[in-house]
């Protein structure tokens, strides 16, 4: 290795390096500052029966040191939006169109081989299934090290004392002997923040969390939202949670983007939009929490399923389970358009339990150098929406 | 790991000693060797005397018996064709098969790597279906059809090469290409299945997500965890090659094992045909070993656990 003459990098200050490595001059983004800016999101997947549009016109931002959540059902195009951030799409899938503006490049307009360099010191991503995330037949030392031998250019050695280091900062026990386990040798919340650990190596500007504690028992899952906080504050990174976890929502993201069948339908700040949802689909998901409930009570639910991408119908892509439906909502496509701010409505009983949560929790709304944008919602009748 | 060797070689006892019987009995049922070695008009004396003098009066139990002492005594007996020792003669066959079994398998594992790696980038792509053709082609055609289109083309039409033998590199080329054909056909189908489901897992795209570029994602992460059928297959293969490629053998006048055993079995030569089986059986025993450690190098997860006292 070349670099093996020289001492300093395993000394240097990480953020330092994680800039020098990433060219950019700039060090530690700010706390809010936005990060991340996707616009126009459009990804396809080539299918048997023609192309399929999995991710439509997804537009949100993501802000340093904040959380933004990605919720909804299960195939609503959540993950496929974070691989397309990633880079790290099938091969049967296509990103049709959009901008990924990460800290002012749009990783959209790259070649797979130009955003390799990014892949790392400027973004990570961590998986459900941290199982099958990890390579079976590698030790964890030499998976936490790869990234640093790939971008830092470190010997293995360097590279082990830095794989240690990382699984100091994640909390794993005994880390000068474990760093020759293999996968299989660890528990599911260890091999989890292994894997926290890995996406966080370089210090990313922009870190995606994909359904991080879905595989996970509950114990397990507050620790590892607690590492996820704890990392994202001192490495003030922007964190996008994609979860179908409300309660997780509530209490981690301070902002989120509600998707439905590829779309954003709902976006803004949590407590507003958990306290005041503007779309059906939003308030039919919060609904769905059970809350003060008896036990033997009815739990309530949104009926049917989203639908399959082969037919999206042309209208609102929510019309088949809203209970709003007009006869507009099959014409035209509502646009995810600004609606009124926070607290004007009246607040569905339902909600109450969540909203109290966000409110308890630490929502510091401050004063980024960009002007956030207004709540936002994808509904013919959001302003009727409390009213039914 | 020591242990482990030691268990697997002790284990291995019970099934040569089937060997050594099952071939023991079958070449005794080709009939005996005194209606080969002796003219045709030879007397019953005259048999009974050849039989005498080369054990074959003895009860089968007694004559089996006495093969078992010879064989822990290393004592494999002497040839009936040319009066040598048994096992020397199966010695001297046995490097010529290992040299050609070697070199073929080598060659044929290392191309099959790259096409098979090559054709499961894309899957259905045109590197794809161009190699799927080729193996499937190489895997089927047969092989002495193969080395007697090749001897007609190469050595009699074209003078290229020769014709059989052993003297020179040119000697090597038409017995190697004739045997690489079906394990590379094989071995493609083999890397390239389990290199696509490899490049398809999660830890994949992880890597990439680290940076990981095509290269280093396909040789470092996918090739190892696609290894493992590979693996399997080529020692299926290497088996079937060191057991002596009786019929490429015998084609291209290759003084190997396998001539050995097809000229011993028509021969009746009982005490080369055991040696020469017995060693065969020996080396498949040891590749076998070889392959459960290889699988053990590859992959953490079925490495033998030892406990430590």
């Amino acid at each position: 290795m070349k670099t093996a003459t020289d001492p300093a990098p395993a000394k240097r200050s990480r953020a330092a390096a994680a800039a020098a490595a990433a060219g950019t001059a700039t060090g530690q983004a700010k706390a809010h500052d936005v990060v991340l800016k996707v616009r126009d999101l459009a990804v396809d997947i080539r299918t048997h029966r023609g192309t399929v549009r999995a991710v439509n016109s997804v537009a949100f931002e993501a802000r340093a040191g904040e959380t933004l959540a990605l919720l909804g059902e299960s195939g609503c195009g959540k993950s496929m939006t974070a691989k397309a951030l990633a880079g790290i799409m099938d091969p049967v899938c296509d990103l049709a169109d959009g901008e990924i503006n990460l800290n002012g490049t749009d990783l959209a307009a790259l070649t797979p081989k130009q955003r390799l360099k990014f892949a790392g010191p400027e973004l990570g991503i961590v998986f459900q299934d941290a199982l099958t995330a990890l390579n079976p037949v590698y030790t964890v030392g030499t998976q936490l090290g790869e990234a640093f031998r790939i971008h830092r250019g470190l010997s293995a050695k360097e590279a082990r004392v830095e794989a240690i280091d990382l699984m100091k900062r994640v909390g794993i026990p005994e880390p000068e002997s474990r760093v020759n386990s293999y996968p299989h040798q660890f528990s599911g919340g260890m091999r989890q923040r292994i894997l926290i650990a890995m996406a966080v190596a370089l210090n990313p500007r922009l870190l995606i969390a994909d359904e991080p504690t879905t595989a996970l028992d509950v114990t397990v899952q507050a620790q590892i939202m607690q590492l996820l906080r704890k990392l994202r504050e001192e490495g003030q990174m922007a964190v996008i949670l994609i979860t179908h976890d409300l309660a997780v929502v509530a209490e981690e993201a301070d902002s989120v983007a509600v998707m439905y069948a590829g779309n954003v339908v709902e976006s803004g700040p949590v407590f507003e939009v958990f306290a005041d949802p503007r779309h059906p689909y939003t308030k039919g998901l919060l609904e769905s929490v059970p809350v003060h409930l008896e036990r033997g009570a009815q739990l309530k639910s949104i009926a049917g399923s989203p639908p399959e991408l082969h037919d999206i119908p042309a209208g609102c892509v929510y019309q088949s389970r809203c209970p709003l439906v007009q006869e507009i909502c099959c014409a035209e496509r509502p646009a995810l358009r600004p609606v009124s701010g926070a607290g004007t409505g009246p607040v569905g009983g339902a909600v109450t339990g969540l909203g109290a949560a966000v409110t308890g929790s630490a929502l510091n709304v401050p004063s980024g150098n960009e002007p956030r944008p207004a709540r936002a919602a994808a509904c013919h009748f959001s302003e009727e929406i409390n009213n039914v | 790991m020591l242990i482990y060797l030691r268990k697997r070689i002790a284990s291995s006892a019970l099934p040569l000693m089937v060997v050594i019987v099952g071939v023991f009995a079958l070449a005794r049922m080709t009939g005996n060797p005194a209606s080969l070695y002796l003219p045709l008009n030879a007397t019953q004396q005259m048999r009974d005397a050849f039989s005498a003098r080369n054990g074959l009066d003895q009860p089968l139990p007694v004559q089996m018996a006495d093969y078992f002492g010879g064989v822990l005594r290393l004592d494999f007996g002497q040839s009936l064709r040319t009066g040598q020792d048994a096992a020397a003669m199966a010695l001297r066959a046995f490097p010529a098969t290992l040299q050609l079994a070697a070199t073929t398998m080598v060659l044929a594992i290392l191309l099959a790597l790259v096409v098979g790696c090559w054709a499961a980038l894309k899957p259905n792509g045109i590197a794809d279906r161009i190699s799927s053709f080729v193996s499937m082609a190489a895997a089927s055609i047969p092989d002495f059809w193969l080395a007697i289109v090749g001897i007609w083309v190469f050595a009699i039409t074209l003078g290229w090469l020769p014709t059989s033998g052993v003297s020179g590199a040119g000697a090597w080329v038409l017995p190697i290409a004739t045997l690489l054909l079906r394990p590379f056909g094989v071995l493609v189908q083999i890397v390239r299945g389990s290199m696509v489901s490899a490049l398809s897992e999660p830890y994949i795209k992880l890597a990439r997500s680290r940076g990981a570029g095509e290269l280093r994602v396909v040789t470092h992460h996918a090739l190892r965890n696609a290894a493992a059928p590979a693996l399997t297959v080529a020692g299926d293969l290497t088996v079937g090659l060191v057991n002596g490629a009786v019929v490429v053998e015998t084609i291209f006048g290759w003084p190997g094992i396998g001539k050995l055993m097809i000229d011993s079995i028509l021969q009746r030569d009982f005490a080369v045909l055991q040696a020469a089986v017995l060693l065969t059986a020996v080396a498949i025993f040891a590749l076998n070993i070889l392959i459960d450690m290889g699988y053990a190098l590859l992959d953490a997860r079925v490495r033998p656990v030892t406990v430590k006292a």
